[in-house]
């Protein structure tokens, strides 16, 4: 079955495909380069630091910006305070910290200083999900999504791949408000061939047109909806694959696209299988367009110690499970 | 304001504060009481602000992290016209931006405040980015005693002696008693002074509820340059109504018909004593 003509409305991007060139760029540094490329020109964007300028690749930051770098120490609740002070007084701060810490010790200062207060602070929470793989369930973060997306006026966005990391960090400066930024610690394949492509904070990127199903993923799952897409297309099953990179605030209209073409749907991400993408979805399909569903993600549990390549395989994030998936969804 | 008249403002801001709350129902009556003196000094005296430009970027900011005892400052903001006297009926009603915590749709309230330990690392970015920015205002945040309890604080403390922001002063509205009980019963603070003084921060004491003794260290700071300044304003939780000082459950006791008109009587007494002294001087 072959996938139908592009829409115009929906597919702006150049997803790689199969070709998997070996790229040694993580996301976090990726960002760093961004931000010291417009932190030249503006000089609101303060980056801050718990300790933690070295595992999100900020040192060059540093370095280069002392009086547009704040470090506080191991603090996770002390920086989102400060950040928030920094933003009521004009600075567009980025806050940077793993997000196992920065989603749960500061919690609370995100939901009251950052989101009640409406301050313009950005929160970029570094080897997020499950990139600390071997160091155990206080270092994984598989909750953060969930925690985000209850926040209210709070955005969520996961990056894709490093292209997709540039341009939402550029976005992120022009964008006025609270966001919840998760990205891994480790390079990721490319799924874009470059930054060139039509990049919205809200608005989903469709990677590959499909019409039997559609499997919906955000971050480092993209890459292995993609892969899943590939097989499937090889045994006739055509599946659209839809990247949302922003789970709140959510691109509805996509999903309700998804689900009246494709008649489909899994979801597929890095975090729990309890109120992440997959319940972000679901809310919209139950309410506006019922179709058979999946949600894959990680179990009720301590997330396994391992490499990302081998926990994913473990919880079924691969693109073989996501096969078998397909195959029971569609009856086949 | 001189020295009588800060004080007949500040008995004029009890008796608002009584008379909001009796009519709301609701309201911490105490803790109010014991700040009103603090922010009475700052708002009629010390800070660089202007009404009518709440947003300003050179005012000086006041941050109240013990934000449950907002009463007396709404009183404060609409006696200084940040909005119409008339919206304190409002206070704690159905739909109402004069809640129990300062809210930041109302002009003259910079953060949204009620969560205890967060004010003071607001306070240290807004101080850290004036310094960066070479602006002049400073930056005072409010504390309560029971607040020190939090982890959080003491993040803050290091982080602005860390920075030298001797452009923030920290005040501790130090009333020794909290909801449960005595500070030192709940869980003790003491040594306190010392505590911030170890903590890098220039510690100075005065009585919280003498307006004189307000104004002169909040002019005075930084006495130590270099130092972010801690005012400990031993103060008396339910001051300047006789039957709730001191008492822990006037924390958040409304008073009823006959206790508002006696402590009304009271502070009008007071009041006009100053007046008096104050044609006298």
């Amino acid at each position: 079955m072959n996938a139908k003509p592009m829409d115009s409305n929906s597919i702006n991007a150049k997803p790689m495909g199969t070709k998997k060139p070996a790229n040694k760029i993580p996301n976090r540094q990726v960002i760093c380069e961004t931000l010291s490329e417009l932190a030249r020109e503006d000089r609101a964007i303060t980056v801050l630091a718990s300790d933690s300028r070295g595992s999100a690749a900020m040192a060059p930051f540093a370095k280069e910006f002392p009086e547009q770098f704040v470090e506080v120490g191991i603090a996770e609740q002390n920086i989102v305070g400060i950040a928030a002070g920094l933003a009521h007084s004009g600075k567009k701060p980025f806050v940077t910290s793993p997000a196992c810490f920065l989603s749960m010790r500061s919690i609370e200062q995100i939901k009251v200083d950052v989101a009640y207060s409406g301050t313009n602070v950005k929160l970029v929470g570094i080897s997020g999900g499950i990139s600390y793989g071997a160091l155990g369930m206080s270092h994984h973060s598989v909750q953060d999504i969930a925690v985000a997306r209850a926040i209210p006026g709070l955005a969520v966005v996961l990056p894709a791949d490093r292209h997709e990391t540039k341009r939402m960090t550029e976005a992120l400066v022009g964008y006025e408000g609270g966001v919840y930024v998760r990205i891994g610690r480790n390079p990721v394949e490319d799924v874009y061939e470059s930054d060139e492509y039509e990049f919205e904070i809200g608005k989903a990127v469709t990677m590959r047109e499909g019409t039997d199903l559609t499997i919906v993923a955000a971050g480092e799952t993209v890459r292995v909806a993609l892969d899943a897409a590939e097989a499937l297309a090889e045994e006739g099953v055509s599946c659209r694959v839809l990247n949302m990179h922003t789970i709140k605030p959510l691109d509805e209209e996509a999903i309700v696209r998804a689900a009246t073409e494709t008649g489909h749907l899994i979801t597929v991400e890095e975090h729990s299988i309890h109120g992440g993408l997959g319940a972000a979805v679901a809310e919209v399909v139950v309410q506006r367009r019922p179709v058979p569903m999946r949600i894959v993600g990680i179990p009720d549990e301590p997330a396994i110690a391992g490499k990302t390549s081998e926990v994913f395989e473990h919880y079924g994030i691969s693109a073989g499970h996501l096969k078998q998936i397909a195959h029971e969804l569609l009856g086949r | 304001m001189n020295s009588a008249e800060l004080k007949i403002k500040a008995a004029q801001i009890r008796m608002d504060l009584l008379r909001m709350i009796h009519g709301a129902k609701t309201g911490h009556t105490g803790g109010s009481l014991s700040n009103t003196d603090i922010l009475t000094a700052l708002y009629y005296r010390v800070m660089n602000i202007d009404p009518a430009r709440p947003k300003w970027e050179d005012r000086d900011r006041f941050i109240a992290s013990k934000g449950h005892s907002v009463e007396s400052l709404w009183c404060i903001l609409a006696d200084l016209g940040f909005f119409p006297k008339e919206e304190l009926k409002t206070f704690s009603q159905f739909g109402t931006r004069l809640i129990g915590h300062p809210n930041n749709k109302v002009p003259g309230i910079e953060m949204n405040t009620g969560a205890l330990g967060h004010g003071l690392a607001i306070s240290v970015g807004m101080a850290l980015a004036a310094k960066r920015d070479g602006r002049g205002y400073r930056v005072f945040c409010l504390m309560g005693d029971g607040e020190q309890a939090e982890g959080s604080v003491w993040e803050a403390a290091m982080a602005g002696a860390h920075y030298k922001l001797d452009n923030l002063v920290g005040i501790i509205d130090r009333n020794r008693l909290q909801i449960s009980g005595s500070t030192e019963d709940v869980m003790g603070l003491e040594p306190l002074e010392e505590k911030w003084a170890a903590f890098g921060w220039h510690v100075v004491s005065v009585d919280g509820n003498d307006v004189d003794e307000l104004v002169r260290v909040f002019e005075e700071a930084p006495a130590a340059a270099g130092k972010p300044t801690l005012v400990m304003a031993n103060t008396v939780k339910g001051k300047g109504v006789s039957f709730a000082e001191n008492v822990p459950h006037w924390h958040h006791h409304v008073p009823n018909d006959e206790e508002l008109a006696q402590a009304l009587a009271e502070l009008s007494a007071a009041a006009e004593a100053w007046k008096q002294e104050g044609q006298v001087r």
